[in-house]
């Protein structure tokens, strides 16, 4: 454990702050439609969250709230969420990611465009989100090896 | 070794400031990217036809969209590639 690690005023400023991170980054997730933002943006403040908190209470601690399996479901989940609605596209009848082929609302595609896009922007962010946060556990050493070295 | 990378950097750099001189000023009306009619068309119909106001998002998921899904699935993958090469197994 590091001087850094072991500070109070460290530890209980994480501690306040990455619960607002996290809920910035799904302000700025859900605001990429009508303003600046979307799901890279996002998915990497999110990650960031995550990466903040494990900085400072540990990899052990991070790995306990995202648990590596967790990981790799989510980044593949995000992949298939987008995937998936270009498919549902083709299904109802319009080409790849033609939003407003599909008929859930079928006088106004626009309006089904806006919700897909919404539902698409989730989809990278969870994606972008769950490889950012995969990327720092793998680089990192967990302190159980370190306390052996 | 390491002035040679120096002077590799600063050439690759001054190169990149020369070429930047060239660059259309911020704003500049008359610059390729105002003038082409697709830019037109997108400020005129992207709210119509995409349903959301702002216009990066209506072409970043919309548009083009399977730009988009390709990306995705580059950071997805090297994010696959790093767990593959560098993830500790459990012993």
């Amino acid at each position: 454990m590091s001087r850094i690690q072991e500070s109070v005023i460290v530890r209980t400023v994480v501690r306040i702050m990455v619960p607002f991170i996290l809920l910035f980054a799904l302000y700025v997730i859900m605001h990429g439609a009508g303003g600046p933002g979307g799901g890279f943006q996002g998915g990497v403040i999110f990650g960031a969250g995550i990466i903040l908190y494990a900085m400072i209470y540990g990899i052990d601690a991070g790995k306990k709230k995202i648990s590596d399996a967790l990981d790799r479901i989510l980044a593949s989940t995000g992949l298939t969420i987008y995937a998936g609605t270009g498919l549902l596209c083709i299904i109802s009848g319009g080409m790849l990611l033609q939003y407003g082929a599909v008929p859930l609302l079928p006088d106004n595609p626009a309006e089904v465009s806006k919700y897909l896009i919404d539902f698409v922007e989730i989809g990278i962010g969870i994606t972008v989100s769950a490889v950012m946060i995969s990327l720092f556990f793998d680089v990192s050493s967990p302190e159980s090896e370190e306390a052996e070295e | 070794m390491k002035t040679l990378a120096l002077f590799v950097v600063i050439l690759a750099g001054a190169m990149l400031i020369y070429a930047g001189q060239d660059l259309p000023a911020f704003g500049d009306i008359n610059s390729p990217a105002y003038q082409h009619r697709m830019t037109q068309y997108f400020i005129e119909n992207s709210l119509s036809e995409s349903g959301v106001p702002n216009i990066v998002t209506a072409l970043l998921a919309n548009y083009r969209g399977y730009d988009t899904l390709g990306e995705t699935t580059v950071i997805f993958t090297a994010g696959m590639a790093v767990i593959l090469l560098l993830r500790r197994r459990e012993k």
